[in-house]
C-alpha cells in the first residue's frame, strides 16, 4: 500500500506545471484567481491554447484525438490544472457529447463533430431538462416527429448552461409517445441552434449572472443523419453520458486549492483586525473541512488505483459527487463567512478593465466571496440532485 | 500508487476472518465477555499460535515485522469479530511500549513470554485528572539510593485486572504536565504496594483503577531512561489510537451491513422498511461514513508507516472521523433497527457500546480537531 507517483509521473508533473505557468493564458487564471465570470473569448482562447497543446481531451481514445494518458496522468493533470487556478474543461463537448458520438455515432458523425469539439471551433450546450423534468428526466416532453428525412423539434429544454454563445445543442428528444416505459422511445439527437425556430431565453440566477438559458423549439427541421445511434435508444446513452458528468462535477483537485485560498485568506489580517487564523473557533470548522477533504481525496485515489489496475471503479466512487459537492459548499460558506463585510458590495463589472479604478470596492477575492457561495448552490442540484444520488446508491450499491 | 494489500497481509487477514466465521459468532464472544476473566485464554492461545500477537514486533524480538498497515488488518478484523480478547492492552500497548524502550533483560523476562501469550500485561496511560492528556502526570516516583518509591493513581487500565505486569508511567520530575521528567516503570502486579480494582465496561471489556502506594522498585524496573519516557508513550498511544481507530471502521462496517440486511427482513405497512426513502437515505449517509472513514484510515496508515509530521497529523484527523463518524454510524444502527436495536440480545447494540467506548478513548473528537485546528500543516 502505498501512494508514490513513478519518476515518470513526476516528470509530467513539472511538463505540466510549466505549461500552465508560461503557455497558458495567464489573464484567464488572473481572472480565475478572483473569481471573476469569463466571457466567450476567454473560454474559446484558453480551450484553443490547450488544443495546439494537444491536451485538448485527456479522456478521448488516441484514436480520436485523446492523450493517451494513464488514469494517474490525467489525476495528475487535474490536480496541476486546480493549482494553477485554471479553468476546468467545458464539459459539454469534450466529457459530453463527444464520448456519446465515437461510442454511439456512425464514421460520418465522428469525421463531421469530433475535430471541431477538440479544437473548439463549435460551442456545444446540453438539451436535458425541461420545465416538467427534472429528476424525473424520463418524463421529457420535447417531441421529435419524423417527417420525411427531417424530425422536427417541438418543445421546450431548460437550464441550458451557457446556451446563449452555443452553436449546437445535443438533446433527448421524445421520438415515440406510444411506449411501455417512459425511459423508451427517447432519441438522441443534435441540433444546429443556428436556425429557423430555436430561440434562446436568459434566465439570470440568484447571483446576478446569466449562466443558463431556457430554449425553445417551434417546428425546428433536424435532417435524420443527425439522429445518434438507433431512434428510441436515447436513454441508454444519456445514462452513459450522466455518469460522465457526475465524475467530472466531483473536481476533487479543485477542492484542494479552495481550502488553501481558504487558509491564506484567514490569514491575512483584515483591516486591522486579528487574523483570523487565531481565532479557534473558526480554525475548527476549517480544520474539519480539510479532514473531509482528506477522506475525499482518498477515496477518489482509491478508485483511481482500482481503475489504474485494470479493474472497475469500486461503488465507493458512487459517493463521490455527493461528498465533492457538499464539500465544495462548505468551503463556499467559509469563505463567505471569512470575508466579513466585504463578501457584500455587488459591484458588477468591477474588474473589467474598462470599469474606473477610483470606483472599485474592496479588493480580492473576498468581495466576490457571496457570489460564488450563491452560484454554488447549484452543484448540489445538478448532473442529478444529491437525493437523487441517494437514490441511486441505494439501489445500485446497498441493494436496496 | 497502490491501495492492495500484499500477499502475507491478505493471508493474515484471512486467517482471522476464519476463525471469526469458524469460532467467534457473537454467542461465544458474549460468554467469553462474561466469564470471570473477561476473555478466553483459548483464544488467546490460538492468537498466539497464529502469530497474530506477534505482528508488529521485529524478528530480533521474535515478531512478524509488521507496520501500520498489518495492525490496520488486524484490528478492523477484530473490530468486525467484536472481539473481547485484551490484544490491545498486550499487542500494541504494553507490547508497543517495551518493543521502544525495553532492554535485552526486559525483552526476554516480559516481550517474549507476551508475544508467546503466556504473559498478561498492560499500559497504565491514564489518570483520573488527566483526561486526554498523557504527559499529565501525578504519580511520582522517588529516588531513595538504588530504588525508587512510588505513589499515585491510574485510572481506566485496560485489562488491569488480569495483568501480571503493569507497565506504569511516573513523574520523576518536573511539573505536572511536563513531557520531561517522565520515567516508564516495569511492575509485577502483585508487588507490595500495588492495589487493583477490576470492573467490568460498557463494551464487555475490562478495566481496573489502580492505586500505588509506597511501591519500592529497583532500578532494573525502568524502561528506557529515566525522565525520558514521554517519546516512547506518545509513540505507543498514537499506535492505540490508530489501533482503535481501525478497529471502529470494522465495527462501523458490520452495523451498516447489519442494518441493511435487517430492513429487508423486516416488513411494516406490508412492505420491507428497507423500501423507505427516509431509511435509505440514512443507511446511505452511514456507507458513506464508512468509506470516508476507510479513506482516512488507509491515509494515516501510510503517513504512520512514512513516519514524520504528518504522522501525528494523520493520526488526529483519523480519531476526529471516527469520532464523528463512529457516533453517526451506532446512533443510526440502533435507530433503523427500532426497539430490537435498543436490546441486550442484538449483536448491533453490543457494536453499538464497543463504537461509543472507542470514541471516548485517547481523545475524542472535539480533542483531537482541537489539535488539528491549532497546527498549520495542510
Amino acid at each position: 500500500m502505498n501512494v508514490t507517483f513513478t519518476t515518470a509521473e513526476n516528470e509530467f508533473r513539472s511538463e505540466v506545471r510549466k505549461y500552465f505557468k508560461e503557455e497558458f493564458p495567464q489573464d484567464v487564471l488572473e481572472k480565475q484567481r478572483k473569481a471573476i465570470p469569463l466571457t466567450r473569448e476567454d473560454t474559446v482562447r484558453w480551450h484553443k491554447n490547450i488544443y495546439r497543446k494537444g491536451w485538448a481531451a485527456p479522456s478521448w481514445p488516441v484514436e480520436y484525438g485523446g492523450t493517451g494518458w494513464s488514469s494517474v496522468q490525467k489525476y495528475i493533470f487535474a490536480d496541476e490544472q486546480a493549482r494553477a487556478s485554471a479553468p476546468a474543461f467545458l464539459p459539454f463537448g469534450i466529457s459530453m457529447v463527444g464520448p456519446i458520438i465515437y461510442t454511439f455515432g456512425n464514421d460520418e458523425q465522428k469525421k463531421r463533430f469530433l475535430p471541431d469539439i477538440l479544437e473548439f471551433n463549435t460551442w456545444w450546450c446540453q438539451g436535458y431538462s425541461e420545465p416538467g423534468a427534472g429528476s424525473d428526466l424520463a418524463s421529457l416532453k420535447l417531441r421529435a416527429d419524423l417527417e420525411g428525412d427531417h424530425y422536427v423539434l417541438n418543445g421546450t429544454k431548460t437550464w441550458t448552461t451557457l446556451g446563449q454563445y452555443a452553436d449546437w445543442i445535443f438533446c433527448l428528444a421524445r421520438t415515440n409517445s406510444d411506449v411501455a416505459r417512459r425511459q423508451e422511445g427517447i432519441s438522441f439527437v443534435l441540433v444546429n441552434m443556428k436556425q429557423p425556430g430555436v430561440s434562446v431565453k436568459p434566465i439570470v440566477l440568484l447571483d446576478g449572472e446569466h449562466e443558463v438559458n431556457e430554449i425553445h423549439f417551434d417546428n425546428v427541421q433536424v435532417p435524420v443523419k443527425n439522429l445518434v445511434g438507433e431512434e428510441g435508444k436515447g436513454w441508454t446513452y444519456g445514462k452513459v453520458l450522466l455518469q460522465h458528468e457526475r465524475a467530472t462535477i466531483t473536481g476533487v483537485a479543485n477542492l484542494k486549492y479552495m481550502l488553501s485560498r481558504l487558509c491564506s485568506l484567514c490569514a491575512k489580517s483584515i483591516k486591522g483586525a486579528e487574523p483570523l487564523s487565531d481565532d479557534r473557533t473558526f480554525m475548527r470548522k476549517v480544520a474539519a473541512a480539510k479532514v473531509e477533504f482528506k477522506a475525499l481525496e482518498y477515496t477518489e485515489l482509491r478508485t483511481l488505483a482500482s481503475v489504474a489496475s485494470g479493474k472497475a471503479p469500486g461503488p465507493e466512487s458512487s459517493i463521490l459527487k455527493i461528498v465533492g459537492t457538499e464539500l465544495r459548499q462548505r468551503i463556499d460558506s467559509l469563505y463567505l463567512e471569512a470575508s466579513g463585510y466585504y463578501a457584500l458590495p455587488y459591484v458588477r463589472d468591477q474588474y473589467d478593465s474598462t470599469y474606473p479604478e477610483e470606483d472599485r470596492v474592496g479588493e480580492g477575492s473576498e468581495t466576490n466571496a457571496a457570489l460564488v457561495y450563491f452560484n454554488d448552490r447549484k452543484v448540489s442540484i445538478y448532473g442529478g440532485s444529491n437525493e437523487i444520488q441517494r437514490n441511486i446508491i441505494a439501489k445500485h450499491v446497498l441493494g436496496l | 500508487m497502490d491501495f492492495s494489500l500484499n500477499e502475507v497481509q491478505m493471508m493474515l487477514a484471512d486467517s482471522i476472518e476464519k476463525f471469526i466465521a469458524n469460532e467467534y459468532d457473537f454467542d461465544a464472544r458474549q460468554k467469553h465477555s462474561g466469564s470471570e476473566l473477561g476473555y478466553s485464554e483459548e483464544v488467546w492461545k490460538t492468537f498466539a499460535e497464529l502469530g497474530w500477537t506477534a505482528v508488529p514486533f521485529s524478528e530480533e524480538d521474535g515478531g512478524f515485522d509488521g507496520g501500520p498497515v498489518d495492525m490496520m488488518v488486524v484490528m478492523e478484523r477484530l473490530g468486525r469479530g467484536l472481539v473481547v480478547e485484551p490484544y490491545l492492552a498486550n499487542v500494541v500497548l504494553a507490547g508497543g511500549i517495551l518493543r521502544r524502550g525495553g532492554n535485552s533483560t526486559q525483552k526476554s523476562e516480559w516481550l517474549s513470554p507476551l508475544i508467546s501469550g503466556k504473559l498478561q500485561a498492560t499500559l497504565a496511560f491514564a489518570e483520573p485528572q488527566a483526561r486526554y492528556d498523557i504527559a499529565n502526570i501525578a504519580t511520582t516516583a522517588v529516588r531513595d539510593g538504588q530504588s525508587f518509591v512510588i505513589n499515585g493513581s491510574k485510572g481506566y487500565v485496560l485489562n488491569g485486572g488480569n495483568a501480571e505486569l503493569l507497565i506504569i508511567p511516573a513523574r520523576t520530575s518536573g511539573s505536572q504536565s511536563d513531557e520531561r521528567g517522565i520515567t516508564l516503570f516495569g511492575i509485577a502486579a502483585d508487588t507490595a504496594g500495588v492495589s487493583i480494582q477490576s470492573y467490568d465496561t460498557i463494551d464487555g471489556q475490562r478495566a481496573a483503577e489502580i492505586q500505588l502506594t509506597n511501591v519500592s522498585l529497583t532500578a532494573a524496573s525502568v524502561i528506557g531512561e529515566v525522565g525520558g519516557g514521554f517519546q516512547t508513550l506518545q509513540s505507543t498511544i498514537a499506535d492505540a489510537t490508530f489501533a482503535v481507530s481501525a478497529e471502529a471502521v470494522g465495527i462501523m462496517n458490520v452495523l451498516t451491513e447489519k442494518t441493511i440486511a435487517y430492513t429487508k427482513s423486516r416488513f411494516q405497512f406490508g412492505v420491507p422498511i428497507s423500501s423507505f426513502q427516509a431509511l435509505q437515505h440514512r443507511m446511505v449517509e452511514m456507507y458513506v461514513a464508512c468509506e470516508q472513514s476507510r479513506a482516512i484510515m488507509m491515509w494515516a496508515a501510510m503517513a504512520v508507516t512514512e513516519g514524520g509530521e504528518t504522522s501525528a497529523h494523520a493520526v488526529h484527523s483519523l480519531k476526529y472521523q471516527i469520532g464523528i463518524a463512529g457516533t453517526r454510524v451506532g446512533e443510526e444502527a440502533v435507530q433503523i433497527y427500532g426497539g430490537m436495536g435498543m436490546t441486550w440480545e442484538m449483536d448491533v447494540a453490543h457494536y453499538f457500546k464497543r463504537l461509543t467506548a472507542i470514541t471516548l478513548m485517547f481523545g475524542n473528537a472535539d480533542w483531537h480537531l482541537d489539535r488539528l485546528a491549532g497546527s498549520a500543516t495542510p
